[in-house]
């Protein structure tokens, strides 16, 4: 029983010096285990009187305590110590790149499309699309430009015969629309188009936009709304001014031209805008009633709007791209500018 | 069209600077594309008389002139122009002067000789592109010591306008000035010319065969006409601010009043006439030697304008060379007729031709115009040529003059067209400007269209005119009205957004190929391919249309790896056209194409380059995305442009739906390309076919999994091992895995082993080991039946 101090105070000194934690469990088995010392000692306390035991009892107790609680802070040292060297070891360095990583893009006409497409059916607008390979019909006679008309020359057609061509515009798509739609009618029609021209601004095949909305009371009031609201969320400018200019084409009347303050120089003048402040970006007008004619719509109780954009030239504009010719070389480091 | 703005200022001038101007009537519809100086900024240039000339000492081609520049002594100048005279007055610059191009006049000495100034030619002026072959000799009324910009009104611009094609009327000073008068609703001052008065008695028989296409013909005989005489400068000059070129004073005049006036006129030499001249259709076989020295073999639905002997002219187009004037010229037949735009339009065109006669009969010359405007250049003509004119003859056919459209504008309509009432004179005011005939009714506007506006029939016709001279700026704006209506939306299928994504999120660019693409191209990837041939490309390269998106794709790769750049993966949707023009199929596709390495160059990814499996990995991604991955099959077939033993038919519900495979070595070879490829092509419409989720309850019974490794023949497809599986599994197979694909050490001689993981589950109890056995024992033997397989031991 006296050696009980000296005991605790070995055990003591052995746990602190313990390295690992199973020479810690060894020294709880030899101290407080069944077999333990101290345990030892409380099976001793029979031997003492009935007015010793409860003193000695609580002494031994108290040893036994202390050494457990020695033991268990230990355990937690060691394994913290354990933790902090794995992890440790175990750093890596996370500026490194991820792993497998090869993002792609969408082309950047397709990006401006999409984002049209989106402006124009959050409103209610369908999105329709026809074939390229038209006929001289739905190309241009449906359209109110019969054979010959000096607008045919406008757009150098591409021929495969004397009636079928590639579509010069994506209206063909309203023509179709107009005979098998309902009224009031909302669409848009992205797609590629072909013209026979080809230098720095003109490319043999580009991407076209037309909108067009048919309903009762419908005026050029609505049309220029429209436009201007289109132009400002497209440019995602609200003070970009736009103006309508007279024009001609032969499926609208009033037809107009539409241009917009140089987003590149905000209308000051600069070479985009040939410094006149000012850029051409779509054409657009009230349908023809000779359009509506050919697909059986009454214009005295239909009127609509109809509008044409060149998807390159608003991507250029949008995307500060100065060569047309860059949408159709595929080139990795051009795509990849739009990812 | 362009026109000097001192001209047009004659007959209208609003106060406005050239700017405002030219934006205003960019406003309305005339776009004005630019606007220029006439000349080049110099100064220090005067008119001056040339006094003496003398041969220079010292060199041959020189001369010594003194000149009067006004000044108090007559000026030595030295001047090697063969022209130089005396008595000339000329366009002198003095010691001090700064030519075009900021060339400073200094006293020289040229061979020894002084010279102080220098006598000008015209491209020295910057007046005439071209250099020109002398000095520019003036009028003689050309007053000694002017400055020269003033003598010639150079301080002038000329304005471009790009008239829109149903403008014809504004292809002349006279219709410019018509749109500038409405505009600033100010009054046209037409400079007022008397009728010629006849002086003989000449005339030419005219006879009209096809009136319906030359409702009008009006003709002239003026006689000795001095062909010789000079285009008087201010004629010229008016031509070139028009952009037209003098040629002699007859063309000089024609090509003046045509565009004063908008009347094409055409000079025949009377002498080279005979018979008399008839307005016809060429007949076949006829030709017709144009005034550009280019023979043409006349179509019959071609007018022409003919004698006796034949076509003399291409009617409204071009004159022919023989019956045109020329040097020895004594008597003209003047013409100026109506061709209907009708006759003329495309005609021009299909011979390849495109003139400023052509230009305005085709868009509508005023039908009333020929008489006035044979009466201009008759006047002009004997001004400048001297000569007598004949009575003028006429044919017309009056049931063919276009009729005058009579068009009832309703004020109700204008206002509903436009969201703005417009106060009712206004209306008549601009109408009445235009040249309309108007009376006012009840319900609006009755107007009668004038007959130099081809382009006015309808009602919207009228409301654009009044829309554009009111300014389209001025009209109000809204945002058109609609009723809310939910539509439903197919949600099986996927729109080709999401199918794009699914490749970019692959690691796919995105390429936007041309829809043409080279034959030789074509027929090496695809040599049975029938598909439209351009008949007019705008080269060989792109005169094919596609029939595959390989040959795109493949073009855009060797783009880039002839740009250094290794790795490529690139995808397209768009259309291929398949077949003749009468059973075309113009079907949208998805395409991609990969090369290089596997992973991106970096420091952990293998370098191994890609193989079939990845590219079908990615094509399986794309096909897993509607959940209907079931509904499509690989089968082993041949395709002409991929490698035969790495090659699939892709199917759909069991129809064909693309390709996908190794590019062909020997066309690798073909187009000379460096590395191998990856290709696939799939129809987009059956790519979007998803499927809706369909629940299915969860077991609460355990699965049962049985590993089951076969040898096969190499040539067996792993297809029909698992079709064997699935086809003998019963009803609650869940899944199969295959786990392992081995072919070496332990495996026979062209065999490979095939390691499958089968999972079995019931919805409503536990299956038992018996049960699974059999099925089991069911494969093991459908497998050993049908496919040689033996299960690995």
């Amino acid at each position: 029983m006296d050696h009980l101090p000296t005991l605790v105070s070995e055990a003591r000194d052995a746990i602190q010096a313990a390295h690992d934690v199973s020479a810690l469990e060894e020294l709880r088995v030899r101290y407080l285990g069944k077999k333990g010392e101290v345990t030892a000692l409380l099976k001793g306390l029979g031997k003492l009187s009935a007015e010793e035991r409860p003193a000695a009892g609580e002494r031994i107790n108290q040893a036994k305590q202390t050494l457990a609680s020695e033991i268990d802070a230990k355990r937690q040292q060691l394994e913290n110590t354990a933790l902090n060297e794995r992890l440790a070891a175990e750093r890596i360095d996370v500026t490194l790149p991820g792993r497998g990583q090869a993002e792609g893009g969408l082309h950047p006409v397709t990006r401006t499309l999409e984002r049209i497409e989106g402006l124009f059916t959050r409103i209610g607008y369908d999105v329709a699309v026809g074939p390229e390979i038209e006929d001289d019909y739905h190309n241009f006679e449906a359209l109110n430009i019969p054979a010959h008309h000096p607008a045919r020359g406008m757009a150098d057609t591409f021929y495969f015969d004397a009636t079928r061509l590639l579509r010069t515009h994506t209206s063909p798509v309203q023509v179709r629309t107009m005979k098998n739609g309902e009224l009031p009618l909302r669409i848009v029609c992205p797609g590629r188009v072909y013209r026979s021209d080809s230098d720095l601004t003109h490319t043999p095949m580009f991407h076209q936009v037309e909108g067009l909305l048919v309903d009762e009371g419908v005026s050029f009031a609505d049309l220029k709304g429209t436009i201007e609201d289109f132009l400002q969320a497209f440019f995602e400018r609200d003070d970009l001014s736009v103006r309508f200019r007279p024009s001609y084409f032969p499926f609208t009347e009033p037809s107009a031209e539409v241009d917009i303050q140089c987003v590149m120089c905000s209308g000051k003048g600069c070479r985009v805008c040939s410094h006149s402040g000012w850029l051409e970006v779509m054409g657009c007008g009230m349908v023809h009633p000779e359009v509506f004619r050919h697909s059986g719509i009454d214009t005295e109780r239909y009127t609509g709007f109809a509008f044409g954009m060149g998807a390159e030239r608003l991507a250029m504009l949008r995307y500060g791209v100065n060569d047309l010719r860059l949408f159709f070389e595929n080139d990795l480091r051009f795509l990849r500018q739009f990812a | 069209m362009k026109f000097s703005e001192q001209w047009l200022r004659e007959w209208v001038s609003p106060q406005l600077s050239t700017q405002a101007m030219a934006d205003q009537i960019t406003m309305a519809g005339l776009e004005v594309d630019a606007v220029e100086a006439v000349a080049a900024s110099f100064s220090g240039v005067v008119v001056a008389e040339v006094l003496t000339k003398e041969k220079h000492p010292d060199a041959d081609k020189l001369n010594v002139c003194t000149v009067n520049d006004g000044s108090d002594e007559p000026v030595q100048v030295v001047c090697g122009a063969a022209n130089v005279d005396i008595g000339q007055k000329i366009p002198f610059a003095q010691v001090g002067g700064v030519l075009p191009g900021d060339f400073k006049i200094k006293k020289a000495k040229l061979r020894g000789v002084e010279s102080r100034g220098m006598i000008c030619s015209a491209s020295e002026l910057g007046l005439e592109e071209e250099t020109s072959p002398g000095i520019l000799v003036l009028p003689e009324s050309a007053p000694v010591g002017v400055d020269f910009r003033e003598f010639m009104h150079l301080d002038d611009m000329t304005i471009e306008v790009d008239l829109t094609p149903n403008r014809g009327d504004c292809l002349s000073i006279k219709g410019l000035a018509r749109e500038v008068g409405v505009l600033n609703r100010l009054a046209v001052n037409e400079p007022a010319d008397e009728p010629v008065t006849a002086e003989i008695e000449d005339t030419f028989t005219v006879n009209i065969e096809a009136p319906e296409k030359c409702p009008r013909y009006v003709g002239r005989v003026i006689k000795g006409v001095d062909v010789k005489a000079e285009t008087p400068l201010w004629m010229v000059e008016r031509l070139r601010r028009s952009g037209v070129r003098s040629i002699d004073p007859v063309v000089d005049i024609t090509n003046y009043v045509m565009l004063e006036l908008g009347q094409p006129l055409h000079a025949f030499d009377r002498d080279n006439l005979s018979g008399n001249i008839i307005v016809r259709l060429a007949q076949s076989g006829e030709q017709l030697t144009l005034l550009d020295g280019q023979k043409v073999a006349l179509r019959p639905e071609t007018l022409v304008i003919a004698d006796q002997a034949g076509p003399l002219a291409m009617a409204g187009i071009m004159g022919g060379e023989n019956s045109g004037v020329s040097e020895s010229t004594e008597t003209i037949f003047l013409e100026s007729a109506f061709f209907t735009p009708l006759a003329i339009a495309g005609q021009a065109r299909s011979y390849g031709l495109h003139t400023d006669a052509s230009h305005r009969f085709e868009r509508g010359v005023d039908p009333e115009l020929a008489s006035s405007a044979i009466e201009r250049a008759t006047r002009l003509l004997i001004d400048i040529c001297g000569g007598q004119a004949g009575p003028l003859t006429e044919c017309k056919s009056d049931a063919d003059m276009p009729a005058p459209s009579t068009i009832l504008l309703r004020e109700a309509r204008l206002e509903s067209a436009l969201s703005k009432k417009l106060a009712s004179d206004d209306v008549t005011d601009i109408l009445k400007r235009l040249g309309l005939d108007v009376t006012q009714k009840a319900e609006g506007w009755l107007v009668v269209a004038p007959s130099w506006r081809f382009d006015v029939a309808i009602e919207e016709d009228l409301i654009e005119e009044i829309a554009r001279i009111h300014g389209y700026n001025n009209l109000p704006v809204r945002r058109p009205a609609a009723r809310l209506a939910l539509r439903s939306a197919d949600e099986a299928t996927l729109t080709h957004a999401q199918l794009r994504r699914q490749m970019v999120a692959r690691g796919f660019q995105e390429a936007v190929t041309y829809s043409f693409v080279a034959p030789e191209l074509q027929a090496a990837l695809l040599p049975d391919a029938v598909s439209p041939v351009l008949a007019n490309p705008i080269s060989a390269d792109l005169s094919v249309m596609r029939a595959s998106l390989f040959p795109g794709l493949v073009r855009a790769m060797e783009h880039n790896l002839n740009r250094q750049q290794t790795r490529v993966r690139l995808f397209e949707t768009g259309l291929v056209f398949n077949g003749e023009l009468d059973q075309l199929s113009q079907v949208p596709m998805m395409g991609a194409l990969a090369c290089g390495s596997r992973e991106t160059e970096g420091w952990s990814g293998s370098k191994e380059r890609i193989d079939f499996y990845d590219l079908k990995g990615d094509l399986e991604s794309l096909l897993g995305l509607g959940g209907n991955l079931d509904a499509w099959r690989f089968e082993p077939a041949e395709h002409p442009a991929l490698h035969p033993g790495q090659s699939a038919e892709i199917l759909f519900n069991g129809e064909h739906a693309g390709w996908i495979g190794t590019l062909h070595p020997r066309v690798r070879a073909t187009l000379g390309l460096k590395v191998d490829a990856v290709l696939f092509e799939v129809r987009l419409d059956t790519l979007s076919q998803g499927k809706i989720p369909a629940f299915e309850a969860l077991s609460r019974y355990p699965e049962v999994r049985r590993d089951l490794a076969f040898i096969i023949k190499d040539e067996v497809p792993v297809q029909a091992l698992l079709d064997c599986a699935r086809e003998k599994a019963g009803d609650y197979l869940k899944d199969i895995k295959l786990f392992d694909v081995y072919a070496g050490k332990g495996v026979a001689e062209a065999h490979k082993s095939i390691a499958l993981g089968l999972t079995w589950q019931h919805p409503s109890r536990t299956l038992n080991d018996e049960e699974i056995n059999q099925l089991v024992d069911n494969i093991v033997t459908q497998v050993r039946v049908q496919l040689e397989a033996e299960l690995r031991g």
